[in-house]
């Protein structure tokens, strides 16, 4: 097995409100090798940013506290670095896409502007390059995305570019410096299909030129299937099912996961399901347990007093349910 | 069976600075009842100008819109409240088009009172009966919309149009907000009081894999013109029209058996042109992957290459 470069260790995010703590993410356990493209899935609501923002040091704290974990990129814990560390490490090691390229730009910049201030923020720590080689680097940045005449289009606003042009210039700025790690927090959802499909083929090109290992995000099952090796499915701020892709979609073993495959509408027709009864739990008062066994048709009386830890059902794929458990009582 | 409602070369143009944008070209469908015919498209495809119009939110520039036979293309003022009660609309954010600041009684009863000048019943008793229809509990008369989930106010949204007693929706993506767990609940439902009611449906959407579940025939529209059009089963069997196979091979899917389905890998180019300057010819031919000498001179003409099957491509044409 190849190196690892992340590695997220029992992660218990809780967010401050009136009144209590929203207990949001559940002991998170995550990692990513060297090379790997890793696929986080889940419904809105279920934990999937909070956990990429706690990783890049950008979850608001307060309101959010971390109440206990490690996160650790390559061998350094995240949470005890100094801030010029996090921002070495934000410089040279990992960047994120966000899912709303229009909200991700400033409107008042043009996209030189903003291409060159990364640029030179991420070089003014080793070398001190000059302007124009700011300006080489972002047209080379532009090129990389596929973007056509990138001359003109750094001294274009973001209002003058199209959703798709805007996504690829997003991607143009998280990898204007090489580095490690590029977390894609749902780069497609908000672009036409065929738009996604350009953004991710992309995407993938440019981590193999470049052997940067990406996490996907994404609450669509599809885009998890065509575009990673190793699946996280998670359920109201915890991992339940991890396993290589075409594992996870030929035999999936969670009762969330295979109600939510249920979900998806198929090509080859046969209807549609009723969907899952009940709603992603309240994070102020989450049940006991299992936090999906209010919801699950196989619950039985151990899931609501000990919460399952990951089990492996075999060295590729661990699941947290009792079903698949000796233990089973 | 007679149609609920025929669209007949529904032309709207809107004039800008920048010149007339012809966002709705010659568009023809028809509409049965309990049918549903979903309008398949990119963003700026102009299918929501094509539904807006049919709801007179928006004056066509051209063409006919047969409502029951009786041509409807005037705007929403001059429309009769009768007419208004038949056709009803869902949109796609929930969030906005629900009133925040009345509570889910008031705006359930507000279509009832404006329509249903004779019921005998209580207004409270009718709203009950309505939440009843898409399994919301009574319990929510009093809740304000912000105090609801996604899905829950999709579904209040759904039951408003219901209220009045309609004989077509206009669905205008409804479910594309939400989530697929919350999707499959709500769609379950559309389905149900379809058939229950023998509902007309224009399901408005861009997610193809959803309406090869529950739309009867599929058009696919392409800067404000229809390109392909087929009952659904066909449709994704045999897609003729380069722009529809794009489609459908950049639909990420979830099994190798639906992956069998996809015409090949066609690697979808570049994006929808701006409609100020619409190419010319076939308005496909910059993206397409077919292309031929004729396309960027001529524009093709629709032929139905099968019977129900109709297609708008130099390359199945038959004067070819």
């Amino acid at each position: 097995m190849s190196q690892l470069i992340l590695d997220i260790k029992n992660l218990t995010v809780n967010f401050r409100v009136y009144g209590g703590y929203l207990k949001v993410l559940n002991e998170v356990n995550f990692s990513v090798s060297q090379g790997e493209k890793v696929g986080l899935v889940g419904e809105t609501g279920c934990g999937k940013t909070t956990t990429m923002k706690t990783v890049m040091g950008i979850l608001p704290q307060p309101p959010g506290k971390i109440a206990q974990g490690e996160i650790f990129f390559q061998g350094k814990n995240v949470l005890t670095m100094k801030k010029s560390e996090i921002e070495k490490m934000r410089q040279t090691g990992i960047s994120m896409i966000f899912q709303d390229p229009t909200a991700a730009l400033n409107p008042v910049f043009t996209i030189g502007q903003q291409l060159y201030d990364v640029v030179q923020h991420s070089q003014s720590s080793d070398d001190g390059q000059s302007r124009l080689s700011a300006h080489e680097v972002s047209i080379r940045a532009l090129q990389d995305v596929s973007l056509p005449d990138p001359k003109r289009i750094l001294d274009n606003y973001p209002l003058q570019l199209s959703g798709g042009m805007r996504q690829r210039v997003c991607i143009a700025l998280a990898i204007a410096r090489a580095k490690q790690l590029l977390i894609a927090d749902e780069p497609g959802t908000s672009l036409d299909v065929t738009i996604q499909d350009q953004i991710l083929r992309l995407l993938n090109q440019i981590a193999a030129e470049k052997q940067m290992a990406i996490i996907l995000i994404s609450h669509s099952l599809g885009v998890i299937r065509e575009w990673t090796n190793r699946v996280y499915v998670m359920y109201a701020g915890s991992i339940v099912e991890e396993s290589t892709t075409e594992e996870l979609f030929s035999h999936p073993l969670h009762p969330y996961t295979r109600a939510l495959m249920d979900c998806v509408p198929k090509l080859t027709g046969g209807g549609t399901a009723e969907g899952i009864p009940g709603r992603i739990p309240d994070y102020f008062n989450p049940p006991t347990g299992c936090r999906f066994h209010p919801r699950c048709p196989h619950a039985f009386a151990l899931c609501s007093e000990k919460k399952p830890a990951l089990y492996h059902v075999n060295d590729t794929h661990q699941v947290a349910c009792y079903l698949y458990q000796e233990v089973k009582q | 069976m007679n149609a609920v409602l025929e669209v007949k070369k529904l032309k709207k143009y809107f004039s800008t600075t920048k010149g007339v944008v012809k966002a709705v070209n010659d568009v023809s469908f028809s509409i049965t009842p309990g049918e549903t015919l979903g309008l398949v498209g990119e963003s700026g495809s102009g299918k929501s100008t094509v539904a807006y119009t049919v709801m007179g939110l928006y004056q066509p520039s051209g063409g006919q819109i047969l409502f029951q036979g009786q041509d409807v293309a005037i705007s929403h003022h001059k429309r009769k409240r009768i007419l208004k009660k038949e056709l009803q609309i869902v949109f796609q954010d929930p969030g906005s088009s629900l009133n925040p600041r009345q509570t889910i009684e008031n705006i359930l009863a507000l279509p009832i009172r404006l329509h249903d000048r004779d019921y005998k019943k209580g207004i409270a008793e009718k709203v009950q009966e309505i939440l009843s229809l898409v399994e919301l509990p009574v319990e929510y008369m009093e809740k304000y919309p912000r105090s609801l989930g996604g899905g829950e106010k999709q579904m209040v949204a759904i039951a408003r149009a219901l209220a009045t007693n309609p004989s077509l929706i206009v669905l205008d993506e409804p479910t594309s907000a939400l989530d697929v767990s919350i999707q499959a609940k709500i769609i379950h439902k559309l389905i149900e009081i379809q058939q229950e009611k023998n509902l007309g449906y224009l399901f408005i959407t861009h997610d193809l894999s959803l309406m090869r579940n529950i739309a009867h025939r599929v058009a696919i529209m392409y800067l404000g013109r229809i390109v392909e059009t087929a009952p659904a089963q066909q449709f994704f069997e045999t897609p003729y029209h380069p722009y529809t196979r794009m489609l459908i091979s950049s639909i990420p899917v979830v099994s190798s058996e639906e992956e069998k389905l996809k015409p090949g890998k066609i690697p979808s180019m570049g994006e929808i042109p701006s409609p100020v300057n619409m190419p010319a010819g076939c308005v496909f031919h910059p993206r397409c992957v077919d292309r031929m000498p004729i396309c960027d001179q001529e524009e093709p003409i629709n032929f139905e290459i099968k019977p129900g099957h109709w297609v708008k491509c130099h390359l199945w044409s038959p004067n070819k």
